[in-house]
């Protein structure tokens, strides 16, 4: 800008600028010890469960959570101490799967009751808690929703961890959607990498989909347990669970036929 | 999140929280040594993600509600989901020593079922703290800013 041209001319300042971490007076609203003691009520929830394993796929359509209701299953009548997280909030169905859908969360002082299922399962979806028909909607601003909505999802499986009075338990079963976002966030919630059960159909498609799953876990740090291949035995061809059992150096823990007796869900039960 | 007086170059301290309306959320601070005072203001959808993290700016005195943030922010739940009949709170005005006025009671009908135990408990969890006997519009309405609310 010329000289006399009548604008007010200013002279640039310096400021100085401290860092986030050099700012260390008492902060009233301390977000990140909020956040901190968050992941602390998760812990001190799971303490009493000795294992958490993540059911998932890569792919949609396989059968996990109707895999993670059988398994459950088998696993409470063989006297283990079992729970369910339906970790599917857009698409649950644990609930119907394990006849607890019309069962009332009981609220208590710091956590809220599980159902308790069939063969006494201990439960909690999202099945429960909505409106017959309706999906999963939240409050606040329709414009830009895709800011948040994923942050919400996230605050519902913490949740799901740490509000839930899930006791002592031998194993809690986590059925995820399909994907691998919500496992993503999984693994940081929890103290420990959960291990991981997987679930594919024979299909070619199905077992691309599932490696990348797979592979994820793995560079993430979590334990596989081994592959389960469902609707085997029927119209679906391929190989899916047997290469991937090979790529990965896991057991195929079990092949589920399209109408399984209890037979299978125990023989895959007693594998884990 | 921290405001620091550039010209004090000291840590400005939180002051109050506010709710002036539009889905602004207004968070006030203050240096302590010049005391001047700025405002951080959200937009609706930077409210909604505050919200959505289940932090309270300002922080909070009250212990979490089990799925606090499940019950305040899912809009399609059902009705009776929630069985809060067990809860020491939740039972009859009495039994808690604070009562409700007649408007308080309306408003904390209109509540949606589906979080409408859990508002109840806060709001009688914060007379209780604060010595307050008896539950009003204006009650609720502190209570809401105070403990960062915006979704209740």
């Amino acid at each position: 800008m010329a000289e006399g041209d009548g604008a007010t001319h200013l002279s640039p300042v310096s400021l100085h600028i401290r860092t986030y971490h050099q700012l260390t007076e008492p902060d009233r609203s301390a977000l990140p010890e909020q956040i901190a003691t968050q992941r602390r009520r998760v812990a001190e929830r799971l303490a009493a469960v000795r294992r958490v394993v993540a059911v998932m796929s890569g792919k949609g359509g396989v059968g996990k959570s109707f895999v993670t209701a059988g398994l459950a299953r088998a696993l409470a009548r063989r006297g283990r101490a079992t729970g369910v997280l339906d970790a599917d909030f857009n698409g649950p169905t644990a609930a119907r799967l394990l006849e607890a859908r019309e069962a009332r969360v009981r609220v208590g002082e710091d956590a809220v009751v599980p159902a308790v299922g069939a063969d006494g399962v201990r439960l909690i979806s999202m099945d429960q808690l909505l409106e017959d028909g309706q999906p999963l909607g939240f409050r606040g601003p329709a414009a830009d929703s895709f800011v948040w909505r994923g942050t919400l999802e996230a605050a519902t499986l913490r949740e799901f961890l740490a509000d839930v009075a899930w006791g002592a338990l031998d194993q809690l079963l986590v059925d995820l959607p399909p994907g691998m976002q919500r496992f993503a966030e999984l693994i940081e919630l929890v103290p420990h990498a959960p291990a991981v059960l997987t679930v594919t159909i024979p299909t070619v498609e199905s077992r691309d989909a599932v490696r990348r799953a797979m592979r994820d876990a793995v560079e993430r740090g979590a334990p596989l347990l081994g592959v389960v291949e469902n609707m085997a035995g029927g119209p679906l061809t391929g190989s899916a669970a047997a290469d991937l059992s090979a790529e990965f150096a896991v057991p195929v823990l079990a092949r589920i036929p399209w109408h399984p007796g209890a037979e299978v869900w125990e023989r895959l039960a007693e594998r884990l | 999140m921290k405001f620091l007086c550039v010209e004090c170059d000291r840590q400005m301290q939180f002051e109050e929280r506010q709710l002036p309306g539009d889905g602004t959320l207004a968070a006030a601070f203050r240096c302590p040594s010049c005391g001047r005072a700025v405002a951080l203001l959200t937009n609706p959808m930077e409210t909604q993600l505050v919200s959505s993290l289940g932090v309270k700016i300002g922080g909070t005195t009250l212990p979490p509600q089990p799925l606090e943030t499940v019950r305040a922010m899912v809009a399609t739940g059902k009705a009776d989901a929630f069985d809060d009949g067990a809860r020491p709170d939740a039972g009859p005005a009495r039994a808690t020593g604070v009562t409700w006025s007649l408007a308080a009671q309306e408003r904390l009908a209109r509540v949606p079922g589906f979080v409408r135990g859990m508002v109840k408990k806060i709001y009688v969890d914060y007379a209780k703290d604060r010595g307050i006997g008896e539950i009003t519009p204006v009650m609720m309405d502190t209570a809401r800013r105070e403990l960062g609310l915006e979704e209740m």
